[in-house]
């Protein structure tokens, strides 16, 4: 990888005004970064580890919900006893993400800024707008059959990775940021941005800001909640389509129901044309699979991805069944 | 089961080891940390190389730029085309010399501006640290005039010419008229598969350490067959064969991979020459790719016609495979279809095309594992159109004789490997309906699939020595890449001699060792199980004769067939000695015998030996898998395969290399492709990210039989068990999906979009 | 150059490294530790795992000097039954994966000792099918899996 200069963080203050400077990045676990720098696509002058700073605990939020700082790694998360009992979802999207090796190293703020695995993205001798803007883009015509469907533009369709991010956005997430000017809170679903025709900007955060922590808000309904990963092997392997969902079923009706949905869209992609359609109307398979056409309705797929409409449709049913199952036992 | 007629030699000895589970000889090295691998030997002046690869698939470097590169610190030199010692070509194949085989293309690296595959190697960084090495090499710009080039197997395919064929490996056949009785047959399928390439991936991957003093070149590397290696770059490094030293005691995986000299070790060897520097090159994961050839995609068709009892009266077999115009070799695709089933009209026929990539490689089992796949599924196709039991159908069709050539099989035990395999798999409790078995949500499927793979032998030298103090040292340069090679040679030894197995020692892994056996074609333990045989019983013929000229000698006067060799030394009714009585009594500290064996004639016995007889491993090999009916992902639930593989020497590593064959078929039925881009001809997952290998959670536990009955036309009754594990895997699993969801899939891997 | 300090396999280890030497690489190459191996380099394979204060880690993504002040065991420093378990229930062929695979191993059997869930499991003894997705960060090309889950199944049990 390219030299770069290796700063350990002191404090948070002197964190924000190093990765202000041009060429900077902030180092979590490394295990996305690391990778990208070893193949050429990052090459940052200066890294700032900011994983000694003190955002590494999992707290309590007046009302039931929880502030989990941005250094936590992805295994201490999955595996605190609130999480797993409060929000599942979040727990088990974390566990299918990755190895344990990767999960005792990547931090949840790393991972909220996970970079793509589109081929054409890792190899730099492939044409890339995310990576390289107006080079084009090689996965258009090419091999795309994991790249998005949604929310996708004639830039870019290259997928977020993350299993974390779809289950956070189930959960109406917020992102606490330190930037130069300040601390400031940002939805979840106002964090990744869509590709348009700058796919380079992947997120709304400014240079020199730091994530230092995920607030999940109290979400009653989430206590039964189901993340469902589908993949080309049983494990260690990235999402083709991704569910995070809960569903609250009151006598039969919906009362509230949350999905998201991962491997399908540039974004962790809440899903709320189908959540306003199943809202308030019956909890069965047919009511399950119009709402999850409706959302796709607007699928822009190719060649290579086109499974991924028919795969999507049947994994959101599949899921709000399992769950409705569960409700009704 | 019938024990038959052996032609060769009993052992003497008896079988106190051969047999046993017995645990690996380098089982402590490997789970401590000690075995060191090509990458791992320390050299006080090592340098690092990386390797700079070409971004289009065919042209002319018309500028390399190496500026940037060579003025990063620490960097030493940067080889190019223009400054690069030359080498001299790589020989071309030519089956009077088998170590012609190691060229694994004809393009001689760093020797002209021309690219003749997208990832050529074009530069050389040679640097003090490995990341500045990688780093540098990143730097080196080239510029290209491309030239049209054909990269898209698919779009190509169509052009494919008939293969020349080669000697010692099966291609076309043609037995009455196949096509009319195609035509009309009652029942028939006609069925077009594909397969994508695949690449080997062993997890070590492809090191060498080059050191030269002088012009002797020693070489550390993970080789499959040294002396084909050593003789390779003798020819490119213009230095005698004995100059050369190669060190390969452990190879971190290799499947074929490792069996010919690829970019890396050239290169390497080069630039320690031009540097004068000890130079390891290890290549990235992707550099393996972009280097080392992978198993050629296929097309296929298969169509089988039969009467309505089920009996075949068509087998036509056809199949397109893929080299390089710079190198690669036809694979035997319906090699297996030669033997499978008694039709008596068969038509086989292999096809290829050249394309601008890199050249295909050996890779388990090469044909047989893909063509097995397609002829497989076809019969169990033509058992659903019959409506009859796919194992019953196998049944019905099963040979006598070579359905082709009418040869003789020197053993055949498929009847019996299905039938204890239905029992212990549970095939009774098949419903033979589509998509109705169940396990809670999940759809369930049961396939079988027949396993076969040739059995062959190559030459193999050895020396057995026996101490004065009773230790016997077994020499052949074999090679260990997880078999088991020490740990079963020794087993053998020990038998034959009679001595206890800690007292043997096996040294391999070496090239001024006597030349062993290549690791291919699951040749190496039969071949050098021959050698050990020949040699122990030369050893005791010595030991024997050195007795009976010493005065008092028990063994005076004794025949070493009323003998027996046990508890260390020669026994009879009327006295014993031991080894170590004989030598000290001969005042000998050690006695020693070779077996010899060279390359002469193998090839005419073995092209002779084809046309009379039919030696193979063969299996049954059942699956059940389970199907997601929402997301129709694929699971492999359970494996049994029962083999006939001939004698077992050592029960705990055979089943480990017979399962390891499996797990590499689930690989290859459901996640694992190399992707080629058809516009440039670049591979696009090149890494174990994104090429899907079976991890833990795809291997259920693998219940695996042996039918352990010796083949009665080779050393100790063995058959080759490397391989056969593999074949028949995929059609196994692509019929235990057909079972379970109704659908069948023609075109590897089945991932779900397929099943959707 | 930084300097760090790390205690590997309970030796005290002082080196210079530049950052971008990854923890691997320090130890393979600086401190010739070979047991660790290099199998993908971009933490796809498993076989560079090692300890990192008893937390199994790939050591291929990890940097050397975010590592300072850190102990660091590699199989060469392992002293545990799963090693004489792996060579009983032929867990390995070539031995490439194998430094890695036990490494895992013992760290995967902490973590579950400590109630880390996994996504096969919320909670509960160490099944067969929890030992398999537990594993499966750490690939085995030779095919070795059944041999690896009967040791560890063994060990734990």
């Amino acid at each position: 990888m390219r030299p770069f200069a290796y700063v350990k963080a002191a404090d948070v203050e002197s964190a924000v005004q190093a990765a202000a400077e041009p060429g900077t990045k902030f180092l979590g676990g490394g295990t996305n970064l690391v990778d990208l720098m070893r193949e050429g696509v990052e090459q940052p002058d200066t890294l700032v580890d900011v994983t000694g700073l003190p955002y590494d605990t999992v707290e309590e939020l007046p009302g039931g919900g929880l502030r989990v700082g941005a250094m936590v790694r992805n295994s201490t998360l999955a595996a605190d006893r609130r999480v797993r009992a409060r929000y599942p979802v979040l727990s088990q999207a974390l566990l299918s993400g990755a190895s344990g090796q990767l999960r005792n190293m990547a931090t949840v703020g790393g991972n909220l800024l996970q970079r793509t695995r589109c081929p054409y993205f890792y190899d730099i001798a492939s044409a890339c707008n995310k990576r390289e803007p107006g080079s084009g883009c090689d996965a258009l015509e090419g091999f795309n059959r994991g790249c998005a469907i949604l929310g996708v533009s004639d830039h870019c369709i290259a997928a977020h990775p993350s299993d974390m991010c779809v289950a956070l956005a189930a959960l109406d997430a917020e992102v606490e940021v330190r930037g130069v000017s300040g601390t400031r809170r940002v939805p979840l679903a106002g964090l990744h941005r869509l590709p348009g025709d700058t796919p380079q900007v992947e997120t709304a955060l400014e240079a020199g800001d730091l994530i230092t922590a995920v607030e999940l808000p109290p979400v009653p309904v989430a206590a039964r909640s189901r993340y469902r990963k589908v993949r080309d092997r049983a494990s260690y392997a990235f999402a083709l389509v991704s569910v995070a969902a809960a569903l609250g079923v009151d006598d039969g009706t919906i009362s509230e129901v949350r999905l998201a949905l991962g491997g399908v869209a540039p974004k962790p992609w809440r899903a709320r044309e189908a959540e306003r359609l199943l809202t308030g109307g019956p909890a069965d398979d047919a009511a399950f699979r119009r709402a999850a056409e409706a959302e796709f309705a607007s699928a822009t797929v190719r060649q290579g991805n086109a499974f991924k409409t028919t795969l999507a449709v049947s994994t959101i049913v599949a899921t709000l069944r399992e769950l409705n199952e569960g409700a009704a036992r | 089961m019938s024990v038959k007629y052996a032609e060769t030699e009993p052992a003497t000895g008896k079988s106190t080891y051969v047999g046993q589970g017995v645990d690996r000889r380098d089982g402590p090295a490997k789970t401590t940390g000690q075995a060191r691998f090509a990458a791992e030997f320390p050299y006080p002046d090592l340098a690092y190389a990386a390797l700079v690869h070409a971004t289009i698939a065919r042209g002319r470097i018309t500028a390399l730029d190496t500026t940037a590169a060579r003025a990063v610190r620490g960097v030493i030199d940067v080889l190019t085309h223009e400054n690069a010692p030359a080498m001299k070509p790589a020989p071309k194949m030519s089956v009077l010399d088998l170590s012609s085989i190691a060229s694994g293309t004809s393009v001689n690296y760093l020797a002209t501006d021309e690219v003749h595959w997208n990832g050529q190697p074009i530069a050389v960084v040679v640097a003090e640290t490995p990341e500045t090495a990688r780093y540098a090499a990143s730097l080196v710009r080239p510029s290209y005039q491309e030239l049209p080039a054909s990269v898209d197997f698919a779009a190509e395919e169509p052009n494919a010419v008939p293969e020349k064929g080669i000697p010692i490996m099966e291609s076309g056949a043609d037995k009455g008229d196949a096509h009319a009785a195609l035509a009309a047959a009652p029942v028939s399928v006609d069925l077009r598969f594909s397969t994508p390439p695949y690449n080997h991936n062993a997890i070590e991957p492809h090191a060498t350490t080059a050191v030269w003093d002088g012009d002797h070149l020693t070489l550390h590397e993970g080789a499959q067959n040294i002396p084909w290696l050593r003789k390779h770059l003798a020819q490119r490094f213009g230095v005698p064969e004995t100059s050369v030293r190669i060190l390969s005691p452990y190879v971190g995986g290799a499947f074929g991979g490792k069996s010919r000299a690829w970019a890396g070790t050239l290169l390497a060897a080069l630039a320690a020459r031009a540097t004068g520097r000890a130079v390891r090159l290890a290549l990235t994961r992707a550099g393996v790719y972009h280097t080392v050839g992978g198993r050629t995609p296929s097309a296929q068709r298969v169509a089988l016609g039969a009467d309505a009892a089920g009996r075949l009266t068509a087998l036509i077999h056809t199949s397109v495979s893929r080299t390089a115009r710079i190198g690669g070799m036809p694979e035997p695709i319906t090699a297996a279809s030669h033997h499978l089933y008694a039709a008596p009209n068969i038509h086989l026929a292999q096809n290829v095309v050249q394309l601008d990539l890199l050249p295909n490689t050996f890779m388990r089992a090469p044909g047989e594992s893909i063509g097995t796949f397609a002829v497989e599924s076809a019969m169990d196709e033509l058992a659903w159109q019959l409506g009859m039991d796919p194992i019953e159908l196998r049944m019905r069709n099963e040979p006598e004789r070579g359905p082709v050539g009418g040869q003789r099989f020197t053993h055949r035990m498929l009847k019996e490997a299905y039938a204890l395999g239905a029992e212990r798999f549970g095939w009774s409790e098949r419903d033979p309906r589509p998509g109705v078995m169940r396990d809670g949500r999940w759809l369930v499927g049961m396939g079988v699939a027949t396993a076969f793979h040739p059995s062959m032998r190559m030459p193999a030298q050895v020396t057995v020595r026996l101490e004065a103090d009773g230790t016997l040292v077994v020499r052949s340069g074999m090679h260990e890449m997880g078999m088991g090679t020490a740990t079963v040679q020794a087993q053998i030894a020990a038998d034959e001699m009679g001595v206890p197995l800690e007292s043997v020692h096996v040294e391999y892994g070496d090239s001024d060792l006597p030349p062993g056996p290549g690791a291919i074609g699951s040749v190496q333990t039969a071949s050098a199980a021959a050698g050990v045989i020949d040699a122990c019983a030369k050893l005791k013929k010595s030991a024997l004769a050195l007795a009976r000229r010493a005065p008092g000698s028990p063994l005076r006067g004794r025949k070493l067939e009323e003998l027996q060799a046990r508890d260390g030394g020669l026994h009879h009714a009327r006295g014993s000695q031991t080894y170590a009585e004989i030598l000290t009594a001969a005042g000998r500290d050690h006695l020693e015998a070779e077996s010899k064996a060279g390359m002469l004639g193998f090839v005419a016995r073995t092209v002779l030996e084809r046309r009379r007889k039919v030696r193979a491993a063969t299996g049954a090999q059942f699956c059940e898998v389970r199907v997601d009916p929402d997301t129709m992902e694929v699971r492999v639930s359970r494996w049994l395969g029962v083999f006939d593989v001939g004698t077992v020497i050592n029960a705990k590593t055979a089943a480990s290399q017979l399962r390891g064959g499996i797990v590499m078929g689930i690989g290859m039925a459901l996640s694992e492709q190399t992707l080629i881009d058809g516009r440039d001809g670049r591979i696009v997952n090149p890494s174990l990210s994104e090429y899907h290998l079976p991890v833990h959670a795809d291997v259920p536990h693998i219940d695996v039989h042996y039918l352990n009955e010796p083949d009665p036309t080779t050393p100790l009754g063995l058959l080759g068990i490397g391989e056969v594990g593999i074949t028949g895997v995929a059609a196994a699993v692509a019929n235990a999906v057909r079972h379970a969801t109704g659908r069948r899939v023609l075109d590897l891997p089945i991932t779900l979009d397929k099943l959707l | 150059m930084p300097e760090i300090r790390m205690k590997v396999n309970g030796s005290v280890a002082s080196l210079e490294v530049e950052p971008w030497v990854s923890l691997l690489d320090a130890l393979r190459e600086r401190l010739g530790v070979t047991g660790p191996k290099k199998g993908c380099d971009q933490g796809a394979c498993g076989a560079c795992t090692v300890l990192a204060d008893g937390v199994r880690i790939n050591s291929c993504l990890a940097l050397a000097v975010q590592y300072d002040g850190r102990e660091i065991t590699t199989i060469e420093g392992v002293s545990h039954p799963l090693q004489e378990a792996f060579i009983r229930h032929d867990g390995f062929q070539c031995g490439y994966c194998t430094p890695g695979q036990i490494c895992s191993a013992i760290g995967m059997l902490a973590e579950h000792t400590a109630g880390m869930p996994s996504a096969v499991a919320d909670s509960g003894p160490l099944t067969e099918a929890e030992v398999r997705e537990r594993m499966s960060g750490n690939l085995c090309r030779c095919g070795a899996y059944n041999g690896i889950v009967d040791a560890i199944m063994e060990v734990s049990g």
